[in-house]
């Protein structure tokens, strides 16, 4: 499917430039030339796509369904699914949050949507295609809607409603299951397009630089650490490899972009891909500027047992990664 | 009648956009309104809007959860 960009890659690197194929220098350019096109290429339909579905997605609606309707545990499932097509913006989130508990949908189910939501978006899933291919992709965003559901359904049985805080709990005290009337936006198409279209060219652009030195970073290492490098220090074996990686993850966030870049290298260069996935799940998923965010709903506690919950599911979906992959 | 236009947003770079576009859209054609951002959170959310930014003419919610276009807004603003 790709062939055509190694071809670009090659006549770039090979004829253009007259490199041999043998140096390490001429094997890290193509490797980066090849992996910023078809990441791009891949960022931008995805990006593209989920724009559409995202101006389409009518919120309020699924909002009052999931209030409204007793659905036997597949709340958790509706709002973890709900977390993936809304948009990349964490700013959102905390207005999502409060119109949950607004709506009487139980806290867990919040947190369902509120840990899919950053950890299956559009820019994760592009670099994924990009960098792991098809197969690893659909691991990626099935294990993140389970991870969503499971967190959910755990803090939901801790029963943790009193460490929100004040006002919170007062919109909690006076939920309504019926939510007065809205106004849907009837859009054609071709007015929504613009919208969506400057969109993906915003978000691009705000990624390129971070994907750039990532890819240029993971070319160098590709071209200059031998394989199999890394599986002497983080074999299956070493027990203590994925929730180590996981804890030093969950810091990282702005440039989760141009984390992934690298991962894709050290995977090639042996780490094991359940370690890897877990370590990446935690840099997009859980970030210091999303908790600063939740401090407005939650009082510190909460968003230390909601990251703690997410933290230990992320560590065992990379234990289990490695046992089956 | 003076119009009253707030934009409802956190703080995020599309709300700053947002009141960008709409200032501009004001100026431009000289509509009489004043524009007011709300960033409270607690303010926000008695709008009852799920996504930021979102537009409030005159206390009715016109445009939530993306930045409008220019001529969707003098749409609303003139209209």
């Amino acid at each position: 499917m790709f062939d055509w960009i190694q071809n670009i890659a090659d006549y770039i690197v090979f004829d253009l430039l007259g490199m041999g194929s043998e140096s390490h220098l001429s094997e890290a350019l193509n490797f980066f030339i090849y992996d910023t096109v078809k990441i791009f290429l891949l960022l931008f339909v995805i990006i593209f796509l989920m724009g559409i579905v995202n101006s389409y997605f009518p919120i309020d609606k699924v909002r009052n369904f999931l209030s409204r309707n007793k659905l036997y545990g597949f709340e958790y499932l509706m709002a973890s699914l709900f977390g993936v097509v809304t948009p990349f913006c964490s700013c959102s989130s905390i207005p999502l949050f409060i119109g949950f508990v607004k709506g009487g949908i139980p806290l867990g189910v919040t947190f369902a949507f509120l840990v899919t939501s950053p950890l299956v978006n559009e820019v994760a899933i592009g670099l994924f295609a990009g960098l792991f291919g098809l197969k690893i992709t659909t691991i990626y965003v099935i294990s993140g809607i389970v991870l969503g559901m499971v967190s959910g359904i755990i803090l939901q049985k801790l029963k943790l409603e009193r460490f929100l805080t004040p006002w919170v709990k007062d919109i909690l005290t006076n939920a309504e299951k019926e939510q007065d009337k809205f106004i849907s936006e009837k859009q054609k198409f071709t007015q929504r397009l613009p919208v969506i279209w400057n969109e993906v060219l915003k978000i691009l652009k705000g990624v390129l630089p971070y994907v750039v030195i990532g890819i240029a970073v993971g070319g160098l290492m590709h071209g200059y650490i031998p394989e199999g490098f890394f599986e002497k220090y983080m074999s299956k074996d070493n027990l203590l490899a994925v929730p180590v990686s996981t804890l030093l993850a969950v810091p990282m966030y702005s440039n989760a972009s141009g984390i992934l870049p690298v991962v894709q290298v050290l995977v090639e260069k042996g780490i094991p891909l359940g370690t890897a996935i877990a370590f990446m799940m935690a840099v997009v998923g859980l970030s210091l500027p999303e908790a600063m965010l939740l401090k407005k709903v939650m009082s510190l506690k909460l968003i230390g047992i909601f990251f703690g919950v997410v933290t230990l599911c992320i560590i065992i979906s990379g234990y289990l990664f490695n046992i089956i992959l | 009648m003076s119009k009253i236009v707030k934009i409802l947003g956190t703080g995020c770079p599309k709300c700053m956009q947002t009141t960008a576009i709409v200032s501009d859209v004001v100026k431009e054609n000289n509509i009489d309104a004043t524009i007011e951002k709300v960033e409270d959170i607690m303010d926000i959310m008695k709008y009852n809007v799920m996504a930021t930014p979102a537009v409030v003419i005159n206390e009715e919610v016109v445009i939530k959860g993306r930045v409008p276009s220019k001529s969707e807004l003098i749409e609303v603003l003139m209209g």
